[in-house]
């Protein structure tokens, strides 16, 4: 009770001198990120699991290319659950002459099982609970899908062969997907209507599926009964299945913008550990003169440690607070990526804010803390008596240790934490080394230019631990920043720049086999290029060397994943261009009679092939067996139709597929699609400028949320400043005090502080724009194959950015502090 | 010239009606109790603060109507200081310490200047050290040749050997009286050490802020 008063005391009597204003600011920032990103990942956390359930629409999903079978509606019938079928394909609706993609819907009545549509009568307008689906020869488009068109309710759209009308809008229905969007917007149609559109052929792209939905016991038998009898290619997605892979995709988002948040957490934590220290400093008197009176070892740490606890407390709350507001605006920054409204957070944020604040002071703050317990009473006659000096190794063990618990909170798996920590340190180190290298070289300087210039760098190198935590906590953000900015826009215009102009712009698909001389003609009648069709014809590998692909062992979700959809092949005479042969051959004359296949080098890699194994294939029921005579290495980015699987002429004959082009169509051109879906109504059409836009504008939202996120860090980075000159408050004054008594006019000092910081923002810009610069290179020449020319405007922006940013930020800091009047250097001598 | 401060037991008299005049090439120690009074007196005769009434000239300027930047370039062109703990720059070597009045008043030898100062104290050898590697004895002979080396027409030294052993002391003050009978500088000397004091040319006694001897 004594305790917690003279903590209230001494509380409130640092604050008021303004002792403790740093270590607050330091928390308050870490918290306000780390709180700020956790409520975010949390709203978004609620809603992907309230959509979770009725993600599918039903309890059991039963999926695949082609309509699974009516055999199993009346079983489920039978075994007392409710059925309905769904297909989803993309396609192209026209008004008019306008034209946009979209991703088809089409349901049977009784859809959803679980869950609700919602509809509503005008575009954006409240929605209200849907009875039924849509009525025969009407469709329920989406808001953005009638924005993109131009339409409005009651227009009638054409969907291939058939014509139908706008009755409402759609608002929400359950199986939309999660949070995050897909690209196209999308309608809602009955399923009676599939056949007059004439959209779906035996080998067209689409996904059908049969939904049931009971009591809990049944849904479990009725599994099991598809399990063992489903076709090879029929895929069963249940409710368990469908969440995890939404969740973690979001927790990968979550734990990315957590890590950024704890580079935020990690800086502010070395402004606290400074401000300990001079904190410590300031009041060995106090605590020397309070056991001088008669406080026991047991107090002074009482004291200490419960004024630290109110601080956390305080500062967990004004961190809270604030962090709160910056995931709203984190919210807003994705408004476009996140369908529909989150719901609001929780509390258990807010406790992660306490518990980092409680982190943070322990690890870092109250190993120094602690020395007041040690300060020897007797310091009240000889003021040089001091503590013990602390023990740094085993004070940061305790920090460190505090930070990677904190960290393995957040993120929940030791492996990801073991790999973060070696990785951060290792980067630290890197960037330490080349800041001390930076500092050092900086004091080199120091000679000839005068005496402001002089003594601002002499201060630089003689604060050289600091000075080095400063250039890497600034270069760091920095870095952050330029690398999303300037450097991911000038790797993705360096990209753009390398596709050509004439490069294909549209992908037509679903081309069928007795339309492909019409479809060529259609071209040539109109004066354009003839394109090149493809053929394409849906397979699925079922064996490598008799081995069945269910009896092979696959490390890693995408091999499984190739290993479980269905592919397309292809096959061609000539290795299409832009692919070049690494190992084995391509088939000649000679070949003419065998069935020969080459794979896509990391494709091969994935399912560990090579030449020489003899692949079996399922093409509609048809067994199929090919030999891999090569692999090729595939430049993708070159918009040209590409296959994993590519087969010897002849090896194909008489399966049953459909052709496919790429074409490269102007404004003008692009009209004639209109004639061109009317006159084959199953061809999709994907504009690829279209999605490449989306992709795009996913991507610019994406970096500005991380973007924000290191925004706390540059503030971190300042709050680290402050800390580093309030430490150094005393010495600097009483050298602006000497300069001044020597002679030195006020404009001289404040050159030498300029000097100074300017060297320190000037230093770290640099690290920043190397470092970019470094990662710019890396990621082009090694991950987009581009060629990376280095932007001026990474140097220029990150050397301004540091020389304002710091240079500015010291200055205004030192200001108070070294227009201090000569006099005092003579009182305190 | 007086000099008052508030207090929070209301104003108190620091310096009350003191009245002086030191010549050219004078030495002069001003000796006094702790609280007398010497140090306020010093401070405001070398233009670092300001007194609330009165005037103080230096070499011809009267220097209490200048704003704090015009009583720093007086002191950069007129004054030299030496304190007693020395007060040399951490960050800076010794031959950049003494550089740094030379610098403020844009002298363009400053660094030769500084060189041949050093020499002159004995410290030739030790240009490069920082004032932490040298000795305390060594630090004020740095802080001499600093006061020293701008040819200042006068210096301020506030108990100059107050810090240093007795006979490190001994030496030091005669470093200083031997440069200065050299150099033909004002000197003004605030001191507790009467035998310090008694190799002065005049001494000033202060007591409760009045002059009551020498002046």
């Amino acid at each position: 009770m004594r305790a917690l008063r003279f903590a209230l005391l001494a509380l409130a009597r640092d604050w008021r001198s303004g002792e403790l204003a740093v270590l607050a600011v330091a928390l308050v920032v870490a918290i306000a990120a780390l709180t700020g990103v956790g409520f975010f990942t949390d709203r978004v956390g609620q809603a992907v699991e309230q959509q979770a359930a009725e993600v599918i629409a039903a309890d059991l999903k039963l999926q695949a290319s082609r309509a699974p079978s009516d055999a199993w509606l009346a079983a489920a019938d039978e075994a007392g659950l409710a059925t309905a079928r769904t297909l989803g394909f993309p396609s192209v609706v026209f008004l008019g002459e306008d034209s946009t993609l979209v991703a088809v819907r089409a349901v049977s009545e009784g859809y959803p099982l679980r869950g609700e549509v919602k509809v509503s009568a005008e575009p954006f307008a409240p929605a209200v609970v849907a009875d039924g689906i849509p009525a025969r020869g009407e469709i329920w488009p989406d808001s953005r899908l009638l924005a993109r068109l131009g339409a409005e309710v009651g227009d009638e759209v054409a969907l291939g062969a058939a014509t139908l009308r706008v009755s409402r809008v759609l608002d929400y229905r359950p199986d939309q997907g999660a949070a995050f969007v897909d690209l196209a917007p999308s309608l809602l149609m009955n399923l009676g209507d599939i056949p007059a559109t004439e959209l779906i052929q035996p080998g067209s792209r689409a996904t059908h599926a049969v939904l049931f939905a009971g009591a809990p016991a049944a849904v479990r038998a009725f599994k099991e009964r598809l399990k063992e009898d489903k076709l090879p290619g029929e895929r069963l997605v249940d409710v368990a299945e469908a969440s995890p892979q939404i969740q973690s995709s979001m927790d990968r988002a979550g734990r990315f913008l957590n890590l950024s948040a704890l580079i935020t957490v990690l800086l502010a934590a070395v402004a606290v550990a400074m401000s300990a220290r001079r904190y410590v400093r300031r009041h060995l008197d106090n605590v020397a003169l309070m056991k001088c009176v008669g406080a026991s070892q047991r107090l002074v740490l009482a004291v200490t440690t419960t004024e630290l606890a109110l601080l956390a407390l305080m500062a967990a709350v004004a961190g809270g607070v604030l962090g709160f507001l910056a995931q709203e605006v984190l919210a807003w920054l994705l408004t476009d990526l996140i369908r529909g409204d989150l719901p609001p957070p929780t509390w258990q944020p807010a406790l992660l804010g306490l518990a980092t604040a409680a982190t943070i002071l322990v690890g870092f703050a109250l190993p120094p803390l602690l020395q007041l317990r040690k300060v020897p009473p007797a310091r009240v006659l000889q003021r040089n008596l001091e503590p013990p000096p602390l023990r740094y190794a085993a004070a940061y063990l305790v920090a460190v240790a505090a930070l990677l618990g904190l960290l393995f909170f957040l993120v929940r798996d030791a492996r990801l934490v073991a790999w973060v920590a070696g990785g951060t340190a290792l980067a630290l180190a890197v960037l330490g080394l080349a800041g001390w290298l930076m500092v050092r070289a900086a004091g080199r300087l120091r000679g000839g230019v005068g005496v402001s210039w002089r003594y601002g760098v002499a201060n630089l190198a003689r604060r050289g631990r600091e000075s080095v935590v400063q250039v890497v906590a600034f270069g760091l953000g920095l870095m952050v920043l330029l690398l999303l900015s300037v450097v991911r826009g000038d790797l993705l215009d360096e990209w753009q720049a390398s596709v050509p102009a004439d490069a294909p712009n549209h992908f037509l698909i679903n081309i069928r086999n007795d339309e492909v001389d019409a479809f060529r003609a259609f071209f040539t009648e109109r004066g354009m290029t003839e394109p090149e069709l493809f053929p394409m014809i849906r397979a699925r590998m079922t064996a490598v060397n008799g081995t069945l692909m269910e009896e092979r062992t696959l490390e890693g979700d995408r091999a499984r994943n190739f290993a479980e959809r269905e592919q397309n092949l292809s096959w061609a005479a000539r290795p299409q261009l832009g692919n070049r042969i690494v190992e084995g051959r391509w088939w000649d004359e000679a070949d003419r009679d065998r069935h020969l296949v080459s794979v896509e080098v990391d494709y091969a890699e994935e399912l560990g092939l090579k030449v020489g194994d003899v692949l079996s294939f399922d093409v509609a029921g048809e067994p199929l067996e090919a030999e891999i005579a090569s692999l090729r290495e595939v430049q993708w980015d070159n918009f040209r139709p590409n296959f994993f699987l590519v087969f010897s002429p002849g090896a194909l004959d008489g399966m049953i597929g459909t052709w496919l082009t790429a074409v490269h169509l102007d404004e003008a051109q692009r009209r004639e699609l209109v004639a061109l879906v009317r006159q084959f109504p199953s061809v999709s059409i994907f504009d690829l400028e279209a999605i490449l836009t989306q992709v795009r504008q996913v991507g610019d939202q994406g970096s500005l949320a991380v973007q924000y996120v290191f925004l706390f860090t540059l503030v971190a980075g300042v709050v680290v400043l402050l800390a580093a000159i309030q430490s150094t408050r005393d010495e600097r004054a009483w050298e602006s005090a000497m300069l001044r008594t020597l002679g030195a006019s006020r404009r001289v000092v404040m050159a030498g502080v300029a000097a100074e910081f300017g060297v320190l923002g000037v230093l770290s810009g640099l690290l920043a724009a190397i470092v970019a610069t470094i990662a710019g290179w890396a990621l082009a020449t090694q991950l987009f194959n581009l060629e990376y020319v280095v932007d001026p405007w990474v140097w220029l922006v990150g050397l301004l950015a540091g020389l304002i940013l710091v240079g500015g930020a010291g200055l205004l800091a030192t200001r108070g502090v070294i227009s201090q009047s000569p006099i005092v250097t003579l009182r305190r001598g | 010239m007086s000099k008052e401060v508030s207090s929070p037991e209301g104003l108190l008299t620091i310096l009350d009606g003191v009245s002086l005049a030191i010549l050219a090439g004078e030495t002069v120690a001003i000796v006094g109790a702790s609280g007398a009074g010497k140090s306020t007196l010093l401070a405001l005769l070398a233009g670092l603060d300001e007194p609330s009434a009165g005037e103080v000239w230096i070499d011809g300027q009267e220097i209490t109507s200048l704003d704090e930047d015009g009583r720093a370039a007086v002191r950069a062109r007129r004054v030299g200081f030496v304190f007693q703990s020395f007060h040399l720059v951490p960050s800076l070597t010794a031959l950049e310490n003494v550089m740094l009045p030379l610098e403020l008043a844009g002298r363009r030898d400053a660094r030769e200047a500084a060189r041949k100062a050093l020499e002159e104290v004995g410290l030739g050898a030790r240009v490069g050290h920082y004032p932490r590697q040298l000795s305390g004895g060594e630090q004020q002979r740095v802080a001499i040749a600093r006061a020293f080396v701008t040819r200042p027409a006068v210096l301020f030294a506030d108990e100059p050997t107050g810090n240093l052993d007795t006979a490190t002391g001994a030496r030091i003050a005669d470093l200083l009286f031997q440069l200065n009978a050299a150099a033909g500088t004002t000197l003004v000397l605030v001191t507790h050490d009467r035998g310090l004091a008694a190799r002065c040319g005049r001494v000033i006694e202060i007591d409760g802020g009045r002059l009551t001897g020498g002046a």
